[in-house]
């Protein structure tokens, strides 16, 4: 296989991880889960409601920088940085 | 100093500001007209992208939705927010690899095609315009409550001042004046939540104090104190209170994500950094700016709504406000009608419970956050602030959106399809005068709005989500859709989504051509119109695949060029897919 067929299967399963954990902290733990983690507690929030309302986006901007960090990593192990 | 003076003051400020920056970042060339000539520092690009995204709506009406939906709001936070994950991993580095000034461009040379080119513009202008008058009417309503300004007078300064800095810059102008407007609004939003905070709970950070107990003593939580007082009043208890069902929140939720993953006004923003690994950070840097008001919101919300309920319900006492009684930001908000009393039992006193009994007969989403400061009692030029931080939301939006209007007609119209041969020089002056149009345009439907523009925003979206987004994501991911593919899906799935949405809402918006016949409301799963983009992109999604499998692959050279957009550097492709 190519280094560029390779890159591209590389990013495909970084993006694919990283829209798994996108989904779980929204869709799964904000709306489909939220009655059953609303039992636990986080200070005065319910947990559920916190992922909802808060977590999500917390761990939103943390994805966006890891992958934007593996994929610098990736442009330089296949050598398709630019300059 | 009186609180109109202060408020002329410090939006007159921030308006020479604007005009300054105007002044100092002219386009020298389309380069600079349509894309700031590549040289935006990502972190820079990322303040500018929040607030070209955060418009009046952001600003002032999402905490009050919040504040009456409860949990049921969560589908605006989540979904304006987790468009960025999308936005950062499937669109934005490779369309900034593509290189070229707008969204229409790529999908035109992706699919080789003409008809998709128009076919995207139509998509883009629609979406566009509609999003746009909600700007319009926002910095009208912002002059005439805050400045007590007219109307179309206030409509007509806005105008103004969008007219020098984006006729005079471009997207360069643009650029710097909306990182200026992000300080601007980020401060007026964030400064009196940390007061009301502090108030409530002790807390400096809203995030935090959101989740802790009141500072009056009692060690009660605040959250569970409002869930409490709602409760008790009759209403639904917050925390818990479900959008109308659980797949219509997960659809809604999708519909804002993949909605706002596809407005392009949002993407061209990233065609701005100079390379595609910065096109990835600065997706992230747009999102951290963007949080620091999305997480505050759901603080500001849940606070106003404690606090408003509690000084005509005072859980305390028991006693509810006597109306000869009321507060000063209450007799001022009942001026401007958003706020209406109805003594129906005539005892003098305000009942404000769930159900006919109900004598808060109006109280407006929008005070959440406009009186916020008022009911905290802080000091005027806070107060003056936040009508500044309105007005920068309003502008910022407005300008982003009316530059991605024009770079449409003057780039993909006429440079692209009408008038190929225009010099570099003519197109200049072809996409200011666009931009002057636009303007124009915009202003007058702010000025006259038709009567849909109430539902306009959310359609928006829906637009963006059912016909944008699929068709970018697949042009980059799949090397087998082809021109019949993308050209179909785009017009599926938007047909699909306008007729759910006309169907509740009525042709056009126009009430009484609604055609819901026999048909139960939310008929399909229970999800509503305007959650509906979610149901369209699948159906996109759906006909182009079985389309491309029935129909010839697309040449060779696209394919090359998908290849070549997917890797940041190295040579670039043999296509020659340059104009």
């Amino acid at each position: 296989m190519s280094d560029r067929a390779s890159y591209w299967k590389a990013n495909l399963r970084l993006v694919a991880l990283c829209l798994v954990i996108w989904f779980t902290v929204s869709y799964v733990f904000g709306i489909i889960l939220v009655e059953p983690l609303n039992n636990i507690r986080l200070g005065g929030y319910k947990l559920g409601f916190w992922f909802a309302q808060q977590g999500s986006m917390y761990v939103f901007v943390l994805l966006i920088f890891f992958y934007a960090w593996r994929m610098g990593k990736l442009d330089r192990k296949f050598n398709v940085h630019e300059d | 100093m009186d609180l109109k003076t202060m408020t002329f003051l410090v939006v007159g400020a921030t308006f020479a500001l604007y005009i300054g920056i105007a002044i100092w970042a002219r386009a020298h060339t389309t380069s600079d007209f349509y894309v700031a000539g590549k040289g935006i520092h990502p972190v820079a690009n990322g303040m500018a992208t929040a607030a070209d995204w955060m418009s009046a709506a952001s600003f002032i009406s999402m905490a009050g939705l919040i504040a009456f939906f409860g949990y049921g709001g969560s589908v605006f936070l989540m979904g304006w927010t987790g468009g960025y994950v999308l936005l950062a991993m499937l669109l934005a580095p490779y369309l900034r690899k593509f290189g070229k000034f707008t969204v229409p461009e790529f999908i035109g040379e992706r699919y080789y095609s003409r008809t998709a080119r128009v076919v995207a513009v139509i998509c883009l202008i629609v979406a566009s315009v509609t999003y746009v008058i909600g700007q319009m009417k926002g910095i009208g309503v912002a002059f005439g409550r805050f400045l007590e300004v007219k109307y179309e007078i206030g409509l007509l300064i806005g105008m103004g001042i969008v007219f020098i800095y984006a006729v005079m810059g471009g997207m360069k102008g643009i650029t710097y004046t909306q990182i200026a407007q992000y300080c601007v609004l980020i401060f007026a939003y964030t400064i009196p939540a940390i007061f009301i905070s502090l108030n409530l709970t002790g807390h400096a950070l809203p995030q935090i104090g959101l989740g802790s107990t009141m500072a009056d003593g009692s060690g009660t939580y605040l959250l569970d104190k409002l869930d409490q007082v709602v409760t008790d009043l009759g209403f639904h208890e917050y925390t818990t209170k479900e959008r109308l069902s659980k797949v219509n929140m997960f659809a809604y939720t999708l519909s804002l994500m993949i909605g706002t993953a596809g407005l392009p006004h949002v993407i061209i923003r990233f065609f701005t950094v100079p390379k595609v690994a910065d096109a990835r950070k600065s997706a992230g840097w747009a999102l951290v700016f963007i949080t620091i008001l999305y997480t505050t919101a759901p603080a500001v919300a849940a606070m106003a709504r404690l606090n408003l309920m509690e000084t005509i319900q005072p859980s305390a006492t028991g006693e509810n406000l006597v109306y000869a009684e009321r507060p000063t930001w209450f007799k001022n908000w009942e001026k401007t009608g958003l706020l209406k009393f109805e003594d129906k039992n005539g005892d003098g006193k305000i009942q404000y419970v769930k159900g006919d009994a109900n004598e808060m007969v109006k109280v407006d989403r929008d005070i959440m956050v406009l009186a916020n400061p008022e009911i905290a009692k802080l000091p005027n030029w806070i107060i003056a602030l936040v009508a500044a931080g309105g007005l920068a939301a309003a502008l910022s939006t407005a300008a982003g959106l009316l530059l991605a209007i024009a770079s449409s007609i003057s780039h993909d119209l006429m440079k692209g399809i009408f008038v190929p041969n225009i010099s570099e020089k003519g197109e200049l002056l072809a996409s200011r005068i666009a931009m002057g149009g636009a303007i124009g345009l915009a202003g007058y439907l702010g000025y006259n709005p038709p009567d849909f523009a109430a539902g306009t925003v959310a359609l928006a979206f829906g637009l963006a989500a059912s016909s944008i987004f699929p068709a970018l994501m697949m042009g980059i991911f799949s090397k087998r859709i082809n021109k019949h593919a993308a050209v179909w899906g785009m017009l599926t799935g938007l047909s699909i989504t306008l007729l759910y949405v006309f169907q509740h809402k009525g042709i056009m918006f126009i009430k009484e051509t609604a055609f819901l016949g026999d048909m139960k409301a939310n008929w399909f799963l229970g999800i509503e119109p305007n959650a509906f983009g979610a149901v369209g992109a699948v159906v996109n999604f759906v006909v182009a695949f079985v389309i491309s499998r029935v129909t010839p692959p697309p040449p060779e050279h696209i394919q090359h060029l998908v290849e070549d957009i997917r890797v940041p550097g190295g040579a670039s492709s043999a296509s020659g897919a340059g104009h």
